[in-house]
């Protein structure tokens, strides 16, 4: 038997194309512009929510018959925020300098809409395992948007990748830069970001027009 | 038997149980990491007070910043920094663990009008003194703090700075080496007075040539968080003005 069943590999891959959270849902927008200035953070970013997003929804899932529903919200809440402290302080305690260059991005985790979204609409009605992979699916699908957008901004922002310079020196104006190319400042500001993810957006519907939604 | 989870009762029972599970394993998490946790908090600032005199592991490039690794830290700071001292109510007195001393609280402690430490190293490479001064202020959104090591002429020799949330690309770029390295050399003095070092736009000095003009260029896209750095840099020097008044080289 196949480990995946048709059904279940949809789980992670429909995310990743036809139903993206960033760019079909049009959730965890904010993290999306608020992070992806460097490729590095926006590659450290997708893998904590991979996993906070993993875990958080077999923890859910696996509560879901014991869960009030009067207070359901707030438990979802409790059950992100704890799993993002130990991500947190395991980081601390094993990693200390990326948990440095984390800072306040892995408390950022918590306001992920996306992660709320998926508990309340996949982990309160399906089992453990089906769960599990529609987070890693999800996760995935906000990754890679967050990864794209991260290679764009520095790429142009900074013409570095990863911190590495692409096109030269700026101030000493080598490679590239001594034939009067200039960084787009532009391009590390948020408001880059939302241009990025209307261009991504506007590609990945005009190759799949059935996406567009009618009026 | 099935439970009827909308229950009132059920629903206050079932708050007070997650609030115990989530606490204990919260605590026990905490008191497990803690110690290495410390431990790597230890390292880090000694680190910080090396690489900001030039015990670095920089390459010649003006790549990224390289420290002392962890597993050397410890030895070399012993090697490295030759005192360490405490500055309350005036009086200097030697304590070999002030660099566990957390500069924000002291800072809290003097702005409710309270008595407060400030710790100093002294440090010596290739028969040169260094003093370095812990640094803490305020950037656009959180904390940046760092260290800045003097000789007795009151030039900076080097720099570290440190952020908590800056933004990325912008004004977290204040740990980059190429805003670092700008630095050095500079003096902290106009005439006599304890002037700091200004992060100036438009100086029209961008391979920071002028080393008497008390500014480096700026950051571009990151104007709160470079006046946040030439804040703290003429709070801090201002703070230690008598010490290094006593040992200035006039």
């Amino acid at each position: 038997m196949a480990l995946l069943t048709k059904k279940d590999a949809n789980l992670i891959l429909d995310p990743l194309t036809d139903n993206n959270p960033i760019t079909i849902q049009v959730l965890g927008i904010c993290s999306a512009l608020a992070i992806t200035a460097e490729l590095k953070a926006s590659i450290v970013m997708a893998i904590s929510v991979i996993f906070v997003m993993g875990m958080g929804n077999v923890v859910v899932s696996l509560m879901r018959d014991i869960i009030p529903s009067k207070i359901r919200i707030i438990v979802q809440l409790i059950v992100v925020a704890t799993l993002v402290i130990i991500v947190d302080q395991v980081l601390k305690a094993f990693a200390f300098e990326l948990s440095k260059t984390l800072g306040a991005f892995i408390g950022l985790i918590i306001t992920n809409c996306i992660i709320m979204g998926r508990f309340e609409a996949f982990a309160l009605a399906n089992g453990p395992w089906r769960s599990f992979l529609d987070g890693i699916g999800n996760a995935l699908g906000y990754g890679v948007i967050l990864i794209i957008v991260g290679f764009f901004r520095e790429l142009f922002g900074s013409g570095t990748l990863l911190g590495y310079p692409v096109f030269g020196d700026p101030i000493m104006k080598t490679g590239l830069y001594a034939t009067g190319y200039e960084n787009n400042g532009f391009m590390i500001l948020p408001p880059a970001a939302l241009i990025v993810v209307g261009i991504l957006i506007w590609v990945q519907r005009s190759k799949n027009p059935a996406l567009v939604e009618e009026n | 038997m099935a439970v009827d989870t909308d229950k009132n009762t059920y629903t206050v029972i079932f708050a007070g149980l997650m609030v115990v599970v989530v606490g204990s394993v919260l605590a026990f998490l905490a008191s497990g990491l803690g110690p290495t946790i410390k431990q790597n908090e230890r390292y880090a600032t000694q680190q910080d007070i090396l690489y900001a005199m030039g015990v670095n592991e920089n390459g010649d490039d003006a790549g990224s910043v390289s420290k002392i690794p962890t597993d050397k830290v410890e030895a070399e700071f012993t090697n490295f920094i030759k005192e360490q001292f405490v500055i309350e109510d005036g009086k200097t007195t030697p304590n070999d663990e002030a660099f566990l001393i957390d500069l924000k609280k002291q800072l809290a402690s003097k702005n409710k009008g309270n008595s407060y430490k400030l710790p100093l190293f002294v440090g010596e490479k290739d028969n040169k003194n260094y003093y370095i001064i812990p640094m803490y202020g305020k950037g656009l959104w959180d904390a940046i703090w760092g260290y800045i090591a003097l000789d007795d002429t009151m030039t900076v020799q080097g720099v570290y700075f440190d952020h908590k949330a800056e933004t990325a690309g912008l004004g977290a770029n204040i740990k980059m080496r190429y805003f670092l390295d700008d630095f050095t050399g500079e003096s902290i003095l106009d005439g006599t007075k304890y002037a700091g070092i200004a992060v100036a736009k438009g100086n029209n000095d961008p391979l920071n040539n002028r080393k008497d003009d008390n500014a480096v260029d700026a950051i571009a896209g990151a104007t709160i968080t470079g006046n946040g750095v030439a804040a703290m840099i003429s709070e801090s020097v201002n703070l230690y003005k008598d010490y290094l008044e006593t040992i200035r080289v006039k």
